[in-house]
């Protein structure tokens, strides 16, 4: 999962060996959309939106063993594990009877830089090649990549994706920061549930969804409003690769496990994540010196988006009773002190930031997941944590590797390592 | 009324520890094995406990790898086994700075001063105690005797400890070529201590008092002085506690004080044998559904067969065939038609030329005065030596081999699968020649040893456990990754309460998928062909041929000899060979094999770089045989006009540029590191300096040195090993005393065209980040890292003055001399065409086939390539590198991002590779490089559409080119019989219109 930042200059028609099946848009309504399992509280969002849009999605929440077999034998099994599980998982969908092969369509989410993530999508078509030739894969991307296989994303839709990650991230937070401590066994689900039906339907609107104050205001109280536990446990940093760090299926369910083991996941957002894309693009002009009109777009992406991230800091900030998210120039600064920004390809500087961020904000034990082998994060994740355990001698990294023959047993052990020297 | 005391039980991989405490003092301890029987063992334990303290209460604790499942069911309290550790030395050794632990599958390191900070080995197996025991099974001794042995060694060989798996494949060629056993151990230990120390420390320095624990470091002395010499630690500062095999129950029984409740025996064994099992495993279709379809099965494959005749009797021509395997050897003698005379098939105990010479004899003593051995051949590891040791007529590759053999049974065959000791290999089939042949790489072989180890470790031996898995009602899923990993999956199967019976048939599927999806990564089973032969001694295990059958839902052919395919192959070949060229076998004759014996002797070939470990073998009639070189030279052997290596060429190209020094007197000394990109843009960087006035420094020469110069600044374990060789490169320059080291970062490379995109692999790009967050001596002063993108050249100018302001550079003063900087780079790539195009048209005027060798630039450091490029001149190529023909065509149409620079050349070498008759590629393939999983499978398509052949070879540190060496002679094999196939159809229609 990755950004572009530099234009294709040649076309990608591909070769005769991969049959490609083109999503034909008018008959949208006769189509399943299939969506991967990365961030079921945004992606549920995404889904509403796009229903709106005549668009009949359905997430993935499969999890058998099957899936990381299907991976293995479409994949080259030194792909990374996120590439393995997404295909896995679709081509498990697929042979499964569930769906009629010939009106299903797959989404992937494209990003397009320098890690091998900006392949999926033509790792996906080489599985689907010979077994189901007739399925047509849909790319959602800001970047102009796969012009004749996107899902449409005008500026309407894209606006409201946009804020679809911020309920999502705000979401989160709230549910993560209350889960922990929660007096009535599930009620903190039960409120996220009826929220994200409530942001489904205000989606559907024509503003309804656009007043952030209000709408966070409400979001907060309600979750304030849930009788919690006073006690204090540890507080446990997410960090890593997009995928393993938020989808459950990659990372075998780290946030409910952490919740049994009596902490508090903390979990950055995905906004950051997209600050950083557009940052990235704006630090790279800066860098080698090559403003172009996209910059100027990006630039502009980068102080509305920012803009929004301030307002839901300082509303959770007045509102007095959660942890806000970090401010993402803040991020950057966190960045500077350890690794230069340029570097960009995967999580890149972001992983670094984050950790360095955690440690200073009071979060000292983290989990910095990532796939085997994934070539940032030797650099950003492995290669930074003596730095900065050096700045915060008290904090608690552990790194974490997920791949189809890592067994949980032991990641489990790992983590529980780490806890044991927990530090609250 | 008794007493209360502190129970610690410590449950590892492979062993159960008891500790009790009586007011923190040791009253009882004990060690002992659990065979994976985890359950009972701790019980039969408490009993014995309850023998000695019948009246007495215990506060409980568990601790250990294997022990996390145990205390969940049972509710009894547990500790992290590093957390016990912690507590433990915390207590009796408060000045301690660091521990080391080993035990039977863990391998953990912490570091108790300058920041607590705890390591353990993450997905890895290698470098523990079951690493060493599998070793020492390797060698056919006890570890205890491998300890002794290790102890007498006078050198070491560089052997990959990273798993077991990788190991082997580095000693079992060592033992084939006689190398010492005492050698060899040392090496192994070696291995685990160089293990220990870069894959888990990771970057922290191991200093001051350090503490060793654990199984192995208590009983194996030569392990502890090897930790001792590699560290330099003193005598004071290297402690072996007492009672360090029970140190960490020692831990949890201190724990246990403060958390457990006060139990008597009988509760705690009450809640142990009745705790739950969780139900959590997933399981899989039992293999036979009864002993009816068992039977039907066995008959089935009874009639692949091959008739007898017997050798006593017997009068006339013979033909032998030897198999000598990595860890078995086979041998037959058959008629002419095809009658089997003598079989054996015996694990070769590390002496394959031994056991070799003592089966000939039998066969002399038993063989019929009037029977004539006419011919005679050999393939497999031993190949070589066993050829010069005894006289064998013929050698040959193994992969040709194992066709004509699966031929014999099935003239149509179209695929084998050949799964032997440690290694698969799978050939398709096509026009009566190998088409395409795929083996396991380094990560996944040693499947049919594996079993064996595996039972072995649960008190098997290797036939009986396969044979419990037939019945099993549920088979385990294990991991189908590699091997290793599976081990951690079958601890976990083995927590969650699965049986021996689906355990064993758990493993034989593994092994399968294993095969067909990492090995053959086979999509659908009619990727593989219709007529399919099975062979290998792990096929004859029932069980694995019933997996296989099962997974591809179809019926295959496994002869009965399936074990002695590679041997009967060599007997056939022997026989066709020799018709008409031989009357007499020239092998050693039964008088001969009297007098025979032989010594061995290591020595370093001083020949070149390289420094090829050789092995020596002295016969007793005087002739010698070396093994381990890479070239001819280390052979004695002295060859003249041979046709220039394009490696060595642009190897030496570069190195020279260090010959370039500026005009003036130096306005400083610039150290550039000699890894990752320089490879490739040195021209540049090195006149660029030279112009500004300053002296360029190069690293050194990469050898094995540089890599542990720079080992304990390694971070990522799984990084891929030219990342690893930077770190050495960059104390190498601060050796050398350099004002600064320059070492740019580079998202993008320079934009060749053609592709998507230009960037650099995320590690080549950031790689000078990480040194400088993981390298105390780096500093902003001495350590240069600018970003830059060589594509803007009025940006460039501004960086590189702006990173060296000290000297008073300016933009200005940069921007005319990148004129003659970018001239140097272009000159550079414009040689390299040249001389490539030079090479060919040498090669085709000697009628030699041309290689491209595809790679990354810095695949051209010796210590990279390991000398593969020579090993593929010696079989008689021509090598060329993919970036002196990449620029000579368009880009073929791709169905991936095609965004990387040195990637970009690969796919359009493969172009040009079709274009081109005689050439063929071979790709070499860095272990870890994520990016060549997507760029193999593309570079594979385009070169297969064209009907060219396919061969990637991985590299990393190991040295051994034991299986690239296979796979290059088959790729030679294969061609000749393309070639021969080819003629012979050109020949067909003549005939036909005549």
């Amino acid at each position: 999962m990755n950004k572009e930042t530099v234009s294709c200059s040649v076309p990608h028609s591909g070769s005769d060996r991969v049959h490609k099946s083109y999503f034909d848009r008018s008959r949208k309504g006769e189509y399943t959309v299939l969506v991967p399992d990365m961030l079921p509280i945004h992606f549920k969002l995404i889904m509403a939106i796009y229903k709106q849009y005549g668009y009949n999605m359905e997430l993935l929440e499969t999890s058998t063993r099957n899936v990381i077999d299907e991976g293995l034998k479409n994949v080259h099994n030194d792909t990374c594990y996120p590439a393995l599980l997404v295909i896995g998982q679709f081509m498990d969908a697929l042979k499964s009877g569930k769906y009629d092969v010939d009106h299903t369509a797959l989404l992937i989410s494209q990003t397009g830089g320098g890690c091998r993530a900006s392949n999926y999508i033509h790792l996906l078509r080489k599985a689907l090649s010979e077994t189901y030739p007739q399925v047509p894969v849909l790319s959602l991307n800001f970047s102009g990549l796969e012009k004749d296989a996107s899902i449409e994303v005008g500026p309407v839709i894209a606006l409201k994706l946009i804020y679809a990650v911020l309920y999502g991230d705000m979401l989160m937070l709230l549910y993560n920061q209350c889960k922990p401590y929660e007096v009535e066994e599930g009620a903190t689900d039960r409120l996220l549930d009826s929220w994200q039906k409530k942001m489904g339907r205000l989606f559907t609107t024509k503003r309804g969804y656009m007043t952030t104050a209000k709408l966070y205001k409400e979001m907060l109280s309600d979750f304030a409003a849930l009788p919690r536990k006073k006690e204090k446990k540890p507080r446990v940093g997410i960090v890593g690769e997009i995928y393993v760090k938020y989808s459950p299926l990659a990372n075998n369910h780290l946030n409910e496990f952490l919740l049994s083991e009596g902490c508090e996941p903390n979990v950055p957002g995905l906004l950051d994540f997209v600050l950083y894309c557009a940052s990235d693009a704006i630090n790279d002009s800066k860098l080698y010196d090559n403003k172009d009109k996209r910059t100027l777009v990006y630039g502009i992406g980068y102080d509305v988006l920012y803009k929004f991230q301030k307002q839901q800091i300082k509303m959770i900030e007045e509102h007095g009773v959660f942890q806000p998210p970090h401010d993402f120039e803040h991020l950057r600064r966190c960045a500077d002190k350890y690794i230069h920004q340029g570097v960009k390809m995967g999580e890149g500087w972001l992983i670094t930031a984050e950790m360095a961020a955690l440690a200073e904000t009071g979060t000292k034990n983290i989990i910095c997941t990532q796939p085997f082998g994934c070539l940032p994060n030797h650099i950003v994740a492995k290669g930074s944590a003596r730095v900065i355990k050096q700045a915060y001698p008290e904090a608690n990294i552990v790194a974490i590797d997920y791949d189809p023959g890592a067994t949980k047993v032991n990641q489990e052990n790992r983590i529980k390592l780490m806890l044991a020297n927990a530090v609250i | 009324m008794g007493k209360v005391y502190d129970l610690g039980i410590d449950v590892g991989s492979t062993t159960v520890k008891t500790v009790i405490l009586e007011d923190g003092k040791f009253v009882y301890d004990r060690y002992e094995r659990h065979f994976s029987k985890v359950r009972e063992t701790v019980a039969a334990q408490l009993d014995i406990i309850k023998g000695l303290y019948p009246v007495d209460k215990f506060r409980i604790a568990i601790t250990g790898s294997a022990g996390l499942g145990i205390a969940e069911a049972c509710g009894i309290p547990f500790v992290q086994e590093v957390f016990s550790a912690f507590v433990a030395v915390n207590k009796t050794y408060p000045k301690a700075d660091v521990v080391i632990e080993l035990g039977g599958e863990d391998a953990k390191i912490i570091f108790l001063t300058g920041g607590v900070e705890q390591r353990m080995n993450g997905s890895c197996a290698g470098g523990t105690g079951a690493f060493i025991d599998q070793m020492a099974g390797l060698l056919g001794v006890t570890p205890d005797e491998m300890n002794d042995m290790a102890l007498r060694a006078g050198k070491t060989y560089p052997i990959a400890s990273r798993c077991g798996v990788f190991a082997k494949s580095d000693i079992q060629p060592l033992l084939n070529q006689g190398a010492k056993k005492e050698d060899i151990s040392a090496s192994i230990f070696q291995a685990v201590v160089d293990q220990t120390v870069s894959g888990l420390a990771q970057g922290r320095k191991i200093a001051g008092q350090v503490l060793f624990l654990g199984g192995p470091l208590t009983y194996l002395s030569a392990l502890r002085e090897a930790f001792k010499k590699t560290l330099s630690l003193s005598e004071d500062n290297a402690v072996l506690p007492d009672k360090s095999s029970c140190y960490i129950a020692f831990g949890a029984a201190l724990h246990a004080h403060d958390l457990g409740e006060e139990l008597t025996i009988d509760e705690a064994l009450e809640k142990i044998v009745n705790a739950r099992t969780s139900d959590s495993i997933v399981v899989g279709e039992p293999l036979f559904k009864d002993q009816a379809e068992y039977a039907a099965f066995i008959d089935r494959h009874k009639k692949s067969d091959l008739k007898y005749e017997d050798i006593v009797t017997y009068e006339g021509d013979a033909y032998l065939g030897i198999d000598a395997g990595s860890t078995t050897t086979k041998l037959v003698l058959i008629t002419p038609e095809g009658r089997l005379l003598y079989q054996h098939y015996c694990s070769n105990q590390g002496q394959p030329l031994d056991i070799i010479a003592a089966k000939l004899k039998e066969i002399y003593r038993l063989a019929n005065p009037r029977l004539n051995i006419k011919a005679s051949a050999v393939t497999g590891y031993g190949e070589e030596l066993i050829k010069a040791g005894l006289g064998v007529d013929y050698g040959i590759v193994e992969t040709v081999a194992h066709y004509k053999a699966a031929a014999y049974f099935c003239p149509e065959v179209d695929f084998i699968i050949d799964i032997g000791g440690q290694d698969i290999k799978c050939f398709k089939i096509k026009n009566n020649a190998i088409d395409s042949i795929m083996l396991n790489e380094a990560c996944s072989s040693g499947c049919g040893s594996f079993i064996q180890t595996f039972a072995g470790a649960m008190g098997y031996d290797i036939a009986n456990f396969a044979q419990l898995g037939l019945f099993a009602k549920a088979p385990v899923e294990l991991g189908s990754r590699c091997t290793v990993f599976m081990n951690s999956s079958v601890k976990q199967a083995q927590k969650d309460g699965a049986s021996v019976e689906d355990i064993s048939a758990g493993l034989s599927a593994s092994i399968i998928k294993n095969a067909v999806y990492k090995v053959i990564r086979a999509k659908s089973v009619d990727e593989l062909g219709k007529n399919i032969v099975v062979q290998g001694g792990t096929f004859l295990n029932d069980a694995v041929l019933r997996s296989f059958e099962k997974e591809l839902g179809r019926n295959v052919i496994r002869p009965a000899i399936a074990g002695l395919m590679g041997a009967l192959g060599c007997a056939l070949f022997a026989k066709e060979k020799s018709a008409g060229e031989l009357d007499k076998s020239g092998l050693i004759t039964k008088e001969g094999l009297d007098d025979f014996s032989y010594t061995s002797r290591a020595v370093q070939c001083g020949g070149c770089g390289a420094h090829c470990n050789l092995t020596v073998i002295r016969f007793a009639d005087g002739h010698r045989f070396t093994s381990g070189n890479r070239c001819e030279k280390g052979a004695g052997i002295k060859v003249t006009d041979r046709t220039e290596n394009m490696i060595e060429y642009k190897y030496k190209y570069i190195r020279d540029l260090e010959q370039i020094k500026p005009r003036t007197k130096p306005i400083g000394r610039v150290g550039l590191p000699l890894a990752l990109s320089y490879y490739d843009l040195m021209p540049f960087f090195s006149r660029l300096f030279t112009d500004l006035g300053f002296e360029v420094v190069f690293s050194e020469e990469s050898t094995r040195e540089t890599y542990y110069k720079g080992q304990q600044t390694i971070p990522s374990d799984t990084v891929c090993y030219p990342a690893k060789l930077a770190h050495g490169h960059i104390e190498s320059l601060l050796e050398k005393g350099v004002d600064f080291i320059f070492y740019p970062c580079m998202s993008y490379n320079i934009d060749e065209g053609g592709s998507d995109n230009h960037y650099n692999c995320p590690v080549v790009a950031y790689y000078p980040e990480l040194l400088k967050a993981n390298n105390d001596k780096l500093t902003p002063d001495n350590f240069i890292t600018p970003y830059l993108d060589l594509n803007n050249k009025a940006h460039v100018a501004k960086a590189i003055a702006r990173s060296l302001t000290k000297y008073n550079i300016t933009p200005k003063m940069v921007l005319p001399l990148l004129n003659r900087a970018y001239s140097a780079q272009i000159d550079f790539r414009r040689d390299v065409k040249a001389k490539a195009q030079e090479i060919i048209r040498e090669a085709r005027k000697k009628g030699q086939k041309i290689i491209v060798v595809a790679g990354r630039p810095y695949h051209i450091d010796p210590e990279i390539n390991h000398g593969i490029h020579k090993l593929i001149a010696s079989l008689g190529f021509a090598v060329i590198t993919e970036d002196s023909v990449a620029g000579l065509v368009q880009t073929p149409a791709l169905d991936v991002l095609n965004q990387w620079t040195y990637h970009s050349r690969m796919y359009r070498a493969a172009r040009y590779v079709c274009e081109n008759e005689d050439m063929q590629m071979v790709q070499l393939v860095s272990f870890g490089c994520g990016i060549d999983a997507v760029t193999t499978d593309e570079v594979r398509a385009v070169l297969e559409e064209q009907g060219k052949l396919y061969t990637q070879l991985k590299i990393d540190e190991i040295t051994n080119l034991g299986a690239a060496k296979i796979r290059l002679r088959s790729l030679a094999a294969a061609l000749e019989e393309k070639e021969a196939a080819a003629k012979a159809a050109r020949k067909a229609p003549v005939l036909q219109r005549a």
